[in-house]
């Protein structure tokens, strides 16, 4: 904008401003009168705000809700319960192969923070936390699918268990990948969506990957 | 600029739009002086994205921070020297002038920090290089595999980082694959580390080195250009190993090994020596990366493998004696096994 710079402004009146987009403001009241409310009530609020959100990743439409409010306390219970059922194998055996905890962990939030700067650097308009919180919240249908293999895997470890244990999988990575396609690409401009939904493919495309291939030991 | 949910008027506007007009402007006030003084054609000036480093962009976000903030420090620096004024009767000369002195220490000390810390934790310094269409992304995947014919004209190298980077995480995701479909198992470390460790190491390192070796032969390539070019020769790699991981044909991997690697090898074999002058320089240069580029696909390839899983397997065994054997979690019965091999063994020497 070559033509700004010829505007003069007055140095005694500071010309800065926040132009942020109107979402329902809270009034000074409510922030005031929830510091005496009883601990139930706040634990309520917060739990009712977290199963909205797995609501709203179960059945993914264009809504603002997620977005909104964010909140990372569903992406960590998520990734806990991800990276704990992933941890197989007995600690003693010589064969490494299998994730530990640490490592699941250190991947899906880094992969996210990655996925994050990615689709910040490309222009997009989502602020940092907010894309952490769609990305954890939207693990939660690999974490299912996770569930289920293990269940499988308790009744039988043949050819059968891999074709079913690979069509759930397959079925709830492009779940997971729609679900937050849904929400990031349109804060994208329109002809860059695809290079923001790859990343976000190759992630829990891993995530997928370490799924399919955990064998209890 | 439309991006920012805050806005400031100089910074933002300066920020987003100086990336264009700010370069074009040193390009071409440079192009003159230097056109000028010598016959020598600049061929920096030949690239639409060359000379946009990092400290460039950081400098002059830096500098237009700074501008606000003396405009703020100087109204500041009025208002606390007005107060001063009023306790000179309590504090005394000397107190206040080494109060003084410790407010200037600490302002100068916080500003250079806060320089150090904008300069390189600042994301908006590589946001240039991220500025990409996906019809871009996929024309230059598909060219890293078309060697150029022309040499003698230095090759335009787009200065871009998304490609690259998105090809090392692919390359780490099929690495993965392949680890595992081979039942590697990793002694020290973890699976997702040496995969992660191998391919950036493989990508940052190769191109530091390759870029020192260019400095050192007077090629005219810049550092981000030369990440960029190693980058996108690693789509090659990634067809070949997805390939040849799930159908393990030894034959299959050496024929994709020398078209589609010598391919891309020769691609930016040929881009590099369009930019270097001097027969020894180019031969120098384009021997190392066309050496370490083919060599990692095959490292790649064999380090990960069943087959020569096996062979480690059983060429430690028969060289190394059996007293130093790293006792792992050997049960009773294999310890017999293990004491009659010896004896045997012993016998034979």
């Amino acid at each position: 904008f070559p033509g700004l710079a010829d505007v003069s402004i007055p140095q005694d009146i500071p010309v800065e401003g926040e132009i942020t987009v109107p979402v329902g403001s809270h009034s000074p009241d409510e922030d005031y009168s929830t510091l005496d409310e009883p601990v139930k009530d706040t634990i309520m609020r917060d739990l009712k705000a977290v199963g909205k959100k797995f609501v709203h990743v179960m059945y993914p439409r264009k809504s603002s809700a997620l977005l909104r409010d964010w909140d990372l306390w569903g992406p960590l219970v998520l990734c806990v319960s991800l990276a704990l059922m992933l941890q197989g194998g007995s600690a003693d055996s010589k064969d490494d192969g299998g994730p530990q905890f640490a490592e699941v962990f250190v991947l899906i939030w880094f992969g996210a923070v990655v996925i994050t700067l990615n689709s910040k650097l490309l222009g997009g308009t989502i602020s940092f936390f907010q894309s952490l919180c769609v990305l954890g919240y939207c693990v939660m249908p690999l974490t299912v699918a996770m569930l289920v293999c293990r269940l499988v895997l308790l009744a039988s470890t043949g050819t059968v268990s891999f074709i079913i244990r690979l069509i759930v999988v397959g079925a709830m990575f492009g779940w997971s990948t729609l679900a937050s396609t849904a929400f990031l690409a349109d804060s994208q401009p329109p002809n860059r969506k695809a290079l923001v939904v790859y990343p976000i493919f190759l992630f829990y495309f891993v995530i997928s990957w370490m799924i399919l291939t955990f064998t209890p030991q | 600029a439309a991006s920012r949910t805050t806005c400031r008027w100089g910074q933002a506007a300066g920020g987003g739009g100086m990336a264009g007009p700010g370069r074009g402007g040193a390009d071409a006030v440079s192009a003159p002086a230097q056109g000028g003084g010598s016959a020598v054609i600049d061929m920096e000036n030949m690239d639409d994205t060359s000379g946009s480093s990092f400290e460039d962009m950081g400098e002059m976000h830096q500098r237009m921070k700074e501008e606000e903030e003396e405009e703020e420090a100087e109204g500041e620096a009025g208002a606390g020297e007005e107060e001063d004024g009023e306790f000179l009767g309590m504090k005394g000369l000397r107190g206040q002038l080494g109060r003084q002195v410790a407010d200037q220490m600490w302002q100068v000390g916080k500003r250079q920090a806060s320089r150090a810390f904008s300069l390189y934790a600042n994301i908006d310094i590589l946001r240039p290089y991220f500025d990409v269409e996906p019809v871009q992304v996929r024309a230059r995947l598909l060219e890293s595999m078309i060697p150029v014919k022309m040499i003698n004209f230095p090759q335009k190298i787009a200065g871009e980082l998304y490609g690259p980077l998105m090809l090392v995480f692919t390359l780490v995701a099929i690495l993965l694959h392949g680890m595992k479909t081979s039942d590697t198992i990793i002694r020290e470390g973890t699976l997702m580390g040496t995969a992660i460790g191998t391919c950036f190491g493989y990508w940052l390192g190769v191109s530091s080195f390759m870029y020192f070796l260019a400095y050192l032969c007077n090629a005219q390539i810049t550092m981000v250009q030369m990440l960029s070019l190693l980058g996108y020769g690693l789509f090659g790699h990634c067809i070949t190993l997805f390939v040849t991981y799930n159908i393990h044909f030894h034959s299959l991997f050496y024929i994709f090994w020398l078209v589609v690697g010598g391919l891309s090898t020769l691609r930016m074999v040929a881009v590099l020596v369009s930019r270097t002058v001097g027969h020894t320089q180019r031969l120098i240069l384009c021997g190392t990366l066309a050496a370490l580029h083919m060599l990692f696909l095959l490292y790649l390839h064999f380090a990960y493998h069943k087959v020569v899983e096996g062979i480690l397997d059983t060429w430690e065994a028969a060289n190394m004696p059996p007293f130093q054997r790293v006792a792992r979690d050997i049960p009773v019965v294999s310890n017999a096994v293990l004491n009659t091999t010896a004896k045997a063994i012993a016998l034979t020497l």
